[in-house]
């Protein structure tokens, strides 16, 4: 699946980390010129516009992606309950709206929703590296078909880096992307929970996750080599 | 929480798991198992799982006996063996009144609550246990114990049988995600060590428990017994569980200080301090058998001597060397906990002592460099090296008077411990031993 345009940049921290959870890839713009840099080949995925901290610069975003000669759809907006008014004769700058804050699993019923209407490419059920498969509906991991036995964090953490193979990422980073910001408990956690999936890959596949010397860790390797 | 809880049911329906163990442990340390089925686990999550908590070592009070576990979806793992080949797997819990605030006679709500005081300072607890344990051919108290080897420190026996069960122990340890750093064969016949890489301490103290039930599992299965007793034989050492310790501030290692000669940090000093000051009101705890003061003993490495020091293994509190550009695992090493303890339990006490060494600014006696056990009586008095309780009843005396550990395990546990201890204590004395027919029927 494409990535999901993001605005602004950075996005909120609940947001990413929803969208990280759900398995939804994503990208953050600040505004239409990073917007059309950043886009991928395929087009974007869809895109989430928060208007609840800079509405101005939010909706002529949003008028910005719709005056394409393709708009940009599906496009969900977030707003908070005092701005409901400035949804008015806005009607055809999104598809769907969201209260800030919101709650994930109603931001997740909603994109689920917006991508069958317009019959966009829905997020993936699999990760897929190797012998490795995620599925991510029924949250179960298997290598080579065997099942691997995983608890609720190591399964997270294990989707996150295969999601990005080959990708370097700080111990903050996963703590952050994985954990969430709030979080308390620090970088050590990581170091702990990637032994942990070490010693369940087992002694053939613990090198699948590489320690980059005073980096952070790196999952396989890049598709596009490194 | 919900999408844990989601992980959880979802993989139970995926994998086919037909029975879910759910853990707690008594006060004492024991594994408790209640069972339940796939079909009641939302409804166990939503409520908890009733049970009657009069029949738990330290549970029972005066009226309400009944309480809740509450399984915690953190901790659900799949068990590497199954029963009748359909998988099974099991979830710590924590134990809950029934109008849901923390029983205050779980000591995993002990631990929590000592933990959050860390954490409330900005600390997080790590811990590294090495765990001692023997294997003996066949687990009956009443034949002369008989251990499977002659062997010692590091050897390395080709007719090794446990060699093989402790393979097979370590493999089944790494599935089930508790991570080992070194194992070897110990000191004494038929003695193992097995150490833990650090984790949080209430994880570590989850790991313990499953660790030992593992242990003896994997023993079983193989027709030998594995024993956590810290002294089963008399004429070697018994077995102590090492623990490492250390404390992080976020990232940062807070018992490192570049700057000081020891590389040890003003926080590590009054950490140590602490220990010291009340490493004698924690004896109860961190060794809390009869048995237990038959292994701190002169002559048997065992450590007896309250002092620290750095590479020195005749001292309470060790202070381990910490290898160039590895600051961040500087740690001290406690050595006088036992593997029956209850880590729970243990750990709470430990850091409890350790804070108040922080907090009120204990200073911390000069590093013990001398061979404690060569020292005189009068040498040790002059330095002011004190000496751990030489048995359960004068450790539970000094404990009883400790406001320090009975703040930390809670009026309900402190006071039921006291009592259970005592009532241990009282059992033990009206033996008549063969030490004492031995030594008196005839002459006296």
């Amino acid at each position: 699946m494409e990535p999901l345009l993001l605005y602004p940049d950075p996005p909120p921290p609940e947001l990413a980390q929803a969208l990280d959870l759900g398995g939804y890839p994503w990208k953050s713009v600040g505004d239409e010129l990073s917007a059309q840099r950043a886009e991928p080949d395929d087009g974007w995925a869809g895109a989430i516009v928060c208007a609840d901290v800079d509405p101005e610069g939010a909706f002529s975003l949003c008028r910005a992606l719709r005056k394409r000669d393709l708009p940009l759809e599906p496009l969900l907006l977030l707003v908070s309950g005092a701005q409901l008014h400035d949804l008015e004769l806005r009607d055809d700058l999104f598809d769907d709206f969201c209260l800030a804050p919101f709650h994930p699993r109603e931001l997740e019923a909603r994109l689920k929703h917006l991508f069958w209407r317009t019959g966009r490419g829905t997020r993936p059920e699999l990760i897929e590296y190797g012998e490795l498969v995620l599925n991510l509906e029924t949250y179960q991991a298997a290598f080579a078909t065997k099942p691997l036995d995983l608890t609720y964090m190591e399964y997270e953490l294990l989707k996150f880096l295969a999601s990005h193979p080959g990708k370097v990422f700080t111990r903050e980073t996963l703590l952050s992307r994985v954990w969430g910001y709030e979080y308390y408990g620090g970088a050590r956690t990581v170091d702990v929970h990637i032994r942990r999936l070490r010693a369940k890959l087992g002694e053939e596949h613990a090198n699948l996750i590489q320690t980059v010397r005073s980096v952070g860790y790196r999952f396989g390797q890049s598709r596009w080599g490194t | 929480m919900e999408r844990q809880q989601d992980y959880v049911l979802r993989t139970v329906e995926e994998r086919g798991v037909r029975h879910i163990r759910l853990w707690f442990t008594d006060v004492l340390g024991q594994l408790k198992s209640v069972e339940t089925s796939p079909a009641e686990l939302e409804a166990a999550f939503a409520e908890g799982m009733q049970f009657d908590g009069s029949a738990i070592d330290g549970f029972s009070r005066v009226q309400e006996s009944d309480v809740l576990a509450m399984p915690d979806p953190n901790s659900f793992e799949l068990l590497p063996w199954g029963i009748d080949d359909a998988p099974s797997a099991r979830m710590f819990c924590d134990i809950a009144n029934l109008d849901g605030t923390p029983f205050e006679g779980d000591p995993r709500q002990v631990l929590k609550r000592n933990l959050e005081r860390a954490r409330e300072k900005g600390f997080t607890f790590y811990v590294s246990p090495d765990i001692e344990f023997f294997y003996f051919a066949h687990s009956d108290p009443r034949q002369p114990l008989e251990p499977l080897d002659t062997a010692s420190y590091f050897d390395l026996t080709t007719a090794d049988v446990a060699r093989d069960v402790r393979k097979q122990t370590i493999q089944t340890l790494e599935a089930m995600g508790i991570p080992v750093e070194y194992s070897h064969h110990e000191d004494a016949p038929s003695q193992h060590e097995i150490d833990l890489r650090y984790t949080d301490a209430l994880t570590m103290a989850d790991n313990i428990t499953t660790f030992r039930f593992i242990v003896k599992e994997v023993a079983h299965e193989h027709g030998i017994h594995a024993t956590f007793m810290p002294k089963p034989l008399e004429s070697v050492q018994g077995s102590g569980m090492h623990t490492h310790f250390s404390l992080f501030e976020g990232d940062t290692n807070a018992f490192h200080d570049a700057g000081d000669p020891n590389g040890l940090s003003k926080l590590a000093r009054g950490f140590i301090a602490g220990l010291l000051v009340h490493a004698r009101e924690i004896s109860a705890v961190t060794n809390q058998w009869v048995n237990s003061y038959k292994r701190l003993v002169a002559g048997f490495e065992a450590p007896i001597y309250v002092s620290w020091a750095r590479n020195n293994r005749s001292v309470v509190v060790n202070v381990p060397h910490v290898k160039k550009g590895k600051a961040e695992s500087t740690r001290i090493e406690f050595r006088s906990p036992d593997p029956a303890c209850n880590p729970y339990l243990a750990f709470s006490v430990v850091l409890a002592a350790g804070l108040k060494g922080i907090e009120e600014s204990y200073e911390l006696p000069p590093e013990t460099n001398a061979n404690l056990y060569e020292m005189t009586d009068e040498q040790r008095m002059a330095e002011g090296i004190g000496m751990l309780p030489g048995s359960l009843s004068e450790a539970v005396d000094v404990m009883e008077r400790s406001e320090l550990v009975a703040e930390a395990l809670g009026e309900h546990v402190f006071e039921w411990f006291l009592r259970n201890k005592r009532a241990e204590w009282r059992d033990y004395k009206t033996q008549i031993t063969q030490f004492e027919l031995d030594r008196y029927y005839r002459n006296v």
